[in-house]
């Protein structure tokens, strides 16, 4: 059924044009929402790279006055928050929206406009968490906020913890918007044939990541509600006089927490195993294993959580417990390791860019899970806790980790999307700069940790002799700063190109999104695909001979260039922007209601009215713009 | 896509009644049992056994999760095992034993 | 929920996605309400001052929401059951009246929370009170979306807007209402029921 869509005037009707501007506010396809998503973290990812050169620089010397203390911990707050959930999250999530529906060989995802609400929610909700920046501070308790410091009266007096908590609430929606989008099309919108195993492994990875994107995301919702409740509205949650307790939160958080560190590793382990077989042209190695191993890691990181708490006086049994759940941990991890090297073992090695990444991923994720092993034991992390030690494990896994990866998963797939090639040496050079920087950076604050410096301190004295490695890993900030300008330097350089036309499969990949043209025309595929097996795309490549040598299929005419086919898709529409930018608003408006009691509130009832407006607007507006009733 | 109608039989409007009566009776149970004073002992197992029947009832027949693919019952099952799961951890962390 | 199935897309389950996401999203509202049930058990006996729970609760008060939430369920199921008969009359009364019921419930909410405030639970006031109001607005706020789509669907059913064909949309209705009422069985069992020892005696 269809509302009067035709008796209203014509700026409020469902927009039928692409035109510019317009047609990415109204976009519903995935490969657009990707691309959004995969820009817009970028510039996050830079304003965090940004928060961590200011960071190191006040740490290169001693006793440095760049940044004041409140400054410094607004720095190394938001930096967290910024990469975690406005960096690396919405980078995963682009490749699950340019990525995902073409393994699968669907058109798109199952729900499109709830995805474009994903992503508007993302961007308006960016916003709001960096509000602070310009409104009196922002957030500054550390991203996992421990209370009782977050509440109103042990605070800087600003808004920043409004923001932060507000803020990530709403982010909260989007990701579970995607988790469930992405679990639904996943389950439901694969190509015939092609069963649970014989999907790639990216797509595997992106299951199990949503699915705890939608089971974790709603504890920390709680948490946030609370905190939010105890800030704005007064109630006691964690109020000491009232007798609340300080681990309520961190238990909260905490099992939101660890099944957040897999959410932000497990789509870059996916793509190391789409990268690895490509470049090393085998297959890749224990293709059960990683997957079985993936889905222990999702299952078992909810059993994990309270190895952030083993110095909060838990006693010794509950210690004990998720010492040995922590232990166990590693083994999938380590099982994933080897079948990576196994996959390249034998294998006709390409160093392309690509590769340098994944290759750089397996490497430096050795390195930050082997520091995490040493935290797995209550008595080695009474001494690593709150130490630089921390910081070294944590860089270890998310930047030479997830990252890496991300890199690795940009440089392979940027050909597909815009039918150009990044520079190769550019690339090359940014990979062997970022190594470098990361590794001096990052490598140091193992022993400055196991030395005793402290995390979230904005300086220390010369006297205790740290002067010296924190300049190194300065020194390797920026090596890492101008990696990254040479990245953006050669994004720059290439999306000036031309667009090529041979670029459908250019690294001779094995997974169906290279048996389409580059860029994908907006159906994704002409005819959906039937599947026959693993790497299905490749079987129609290569046969093997009777002497079991891997020979070329003879391929038929390519239809790359044939004449448009008239397959209809999800029309475009303007309420997902109106419902994301709405929620923002109204998480805005409270997050200042406590000092600007009547504009708050104007901002946030507004905010609801453009909420239900446009989620009431959706419901009424038919999925598929030709269906009149 | 056209919904899968089921071939298997749904319970029908009386059997729908029936259930309600029955449920009413549960809770009603449930309301006397705290009444019962040589039931204390046992009142917490007890209660927990009664309304686990009502929940179980609502969800298998009123939400036709006994007829439906097994994949509902996995995906609701994921979401309450892992509820029941942290609740009792987080319980037993803070020795709050019921 | 969109008002019509698009044109005929076969899924691999054979499911509709629409109702897979249903499930999935009632899967992850576990999640949100055992938080919240969480945070009540870990603060339960715990508040510093007054007033406490056996002080306020009315057992008997709140049977009869429950049963009232319970009967809800009840009218729901017939609702789904005549509009996949096509029966557009019997629909509309169910809805209205699994609409009216939900309407008591809350009813009984705001009643039942106008007098512990004035006996001195306040939201603000201890950790009970914290908790408490947190736990059951949520669930309260949950019924009124409820209403608000079920009233929705009573409307369109008027406009002869809501065909048989389209009974996929009163099913995942009746699966989001289903669900507050077991949130509510477990929360009648876990919050109140196992207070009333201390309320009788």
């Amino acid at each position: 059924m269809a509302a009067n869509i035709g008796s209203l005037p014509k700026f409020l009707q469902r927009p039928t044009t692409y035109s510019g501007i317009w047609g990415w506010i109204v976009t519903v396809d995935h490969k657009k929402i990707g691309v959004m998503y995969a820009f817009t973290a970028i510039f996050f990812f830079l304003v965090g790279g940004l928060e961590a050169v200011v960071i190191r620089t006040q740490l290169a010397f001693a006793s440095n006055e760049l940044v004041s203390p409140d400054i410094y911990n607004q720095l190394f707050t938001m930096h967290a928050l910024t990469m975690i959930f406005l960096a690396i999250m919405p980078l995963a999530v682009s490749f699950f929206n340019l990525i995902v529906p073409l393994q699968i060989g669907a058109r798109d995802v199952a729900f499109p406009r709830l995805n474009a609400l994903s992503y508007w929610i993302y961007l308006s909700g960016g916003l709001v968490l960096n509000a602070g920046w310009i409104l009196g501070g922002a957030a500054d308790s550390g991203w996992f906020a421990y209370a009782p410091l977050t509440l109103d009266q042990f605070g800087s007096g600003s808004h920043g913890m409004d923001f932060y908590s507000l803020g990530l609430l709403v982010l909260g929606i989007s990701s579970v918007a995607g988790g469930l989008n992405f679990l639904v099309t996943i389950i439901n919108m694969r190509a015939p044939g092609m069963t649970l195993m014989r999907m790639p492994v990216f797509t595997w990875m992106a299951l199990i990541t949503s699915i705890l994107l939608v089971t974790a995301m709603p504890v920390i919702t709680i948490a946030l509600i609370e905190l939010s409740l105890d800030r704005i509205l007064g109630t006691q949650f964690f109020a000491p006089g009232a007798g609340g307790d300080p681990l309520l939160w961190q238990h909260l958080f905490w099992v939101f927490g660890h099944p957040e560190v897999y959410i932000l590793i497990l789509p870059a382990m996916g793509i190391v195993s789409e990268v690895l077989p490509t470049f090393s042209k085998k297959p890749l190695f224990g293709y059960p294993f990683i997957i079985f191993s993936g889905i222990f890691i999702g299952f078992m990181g909810w059993a994990v959580w309270s190895h952030h708490m083993f110095t909060v006086g838990m006693g010794p049994v509950a210690n004990a417990t998720f010492a040995i759940t922590t232990m166990l941990i590693a083994v999938p991890t380590g099982v994933k390791i080897f079948n990576w090297i196994g996959t390249m073992w034998g294998g006709s090695i390409d160093f392309k860019t690509p590769m340098l990444f994944s290759i750089g991923f397996i490497f430096l994720f050795i390195i930050g899970g082997l520091s995490g092993v040493s935290h797995a034991s209550p008595p080695t992390d009474y001494q690593q806790q709150d130490t630089y030690y921390v910081v070294a494990h944590i860089h270890y896994v998310l930047f030479g980790g997830a990252i890496f990866g991300i890199f690795s998963g940009i440089y392979y797939w940027w050909p597909k999307f815009s039918g150009t090639l990044l520079n190769e040496n550019l690339g090359v050079v940014h990979f062997i700069l970022m190594f470098i920087g990361m590794n001096l950076s990052f490598g140091p604050m193992h022993w400055l940790g196991m030395d005793g410096m402290p995390r979230r301190i904005y300086t220390y004295g010369a006297e205790y002799g740290w002067e010296f490695w924190n300049t190194v890993s300065t020194v390797g900030s920026y090596i890492i700063a101008i990696s990254t300008l040479v990245f953006i330097a050669n994004v720059i350089i290439t999306m000036r190109q031309e667009r090529r036309t041979d670029l459908a499969d250019p690294w001779d990949g094995r997974t169906l999104e290279w048996s389409i043209p580059s860029p994908p025309p907006e159906y994704n595929f002409k005819e959906i695909p039937i599947v026959n097996g693993l790497d299905s795309f490749w079987d129609t490549k290569y046969t093997t001979d009777e002497d079991g040598n891997m020979t070329p299929i003879p391929q038929g005419v390519s239809n790359n260039n044939e004449e448009e086919v008239a397959i209809h898709m999800p029309g475009l529409s303007y309420f997902p922007i109106i419902t994301g930018f709405g929620l923002s608003a109204s998480a805005f408006g409270f997050a200042i209601y406590n000092q600007y009691n009547v504009v708050g509130l104007t901002i946030a009832i507004l905010g609801i009215v453009a909420t239900f407006f446009g989620s009431y607007g959706w419901c009424f507006e038919p999925a598929d713009p030709e269906d009149h009733h | 896509m056209t919904t899968e109608h089921h071939d298997i039989e749904h319970p029908s409007s009386l059997k729908y009644v029936v259930i309600a009566i029955i449920l009413s009776i549960v809770t009603a149970l449930e309301v006397a049992v705290v009444y019962i004073e040589a039931l204390s002992p046992v009142l917490l197992p007890l209660l927990g056994i009664l309304s686990v029947g009502k929940f179980i009832v609502v969800v298998g027949y009123y939400m036709h999760l006994k007829f439906d693919n097994k994949l509902f019952t996995l995906l609701f099952a994921t979401g309450l095992i892992l509820a029941v799961y942290i609740l009792t951890a987080l319980m037993v962390l803070f020795r709050v034993f019921i | 929920m969109a008002t019509h199935e698009t044109t005929g897309h076969t899924t691999t389950t054979g499911l509709d996605n629409r109702k897979v996401m249903m499930w999935a999203f009632i899967g992850s509202d576990c999640l949100f309400f055992a938080s919240l049930v969480s945070t009540y058990l870990l603060y339960r006996g715990k508040s510093v001052v007054g007033p406490y729970p056996y002080e306020v609760f009315n057992i008997p008060y709140t049977s009869v929401s429950a049963f009232v939430l319970l009967m809800s369920s009840l009218t729901m199921v017939l609702a789904l059951s005549a509009i996949q008969r096509g029966d557009h009359t019997r629909l509309r009364i169910w809805l209205l009246a699994t609409s009216i019921l939900g309407c008591v419930f809350l009813g009984g909410q705001y009643f039942e929370f106008t007098v512990f405030v004035h006996e001195g639970v306040t939201m603000q006031g201890n950790l009970f009170g914290s908790s408490f109001f947190t736990l059951t607005g949520f669930h309260g706020l949950h019924v009124t979306f409820g209403v608000v789509i079920l009233m929705s669907f009573f409307v369109m059913s008027l406009r002869g807007r809501l065909s048989q064909e389209q009974s996929l949309n009163i099913e995942l209705a009746g699966l989001y209402w289903h669900f507050v009422d077991i949130v509510w069985i477990v929360i009648f069992t876990v919050i109140y029921l196992i207070e009333a020892p201390n309320v009788i005696h």
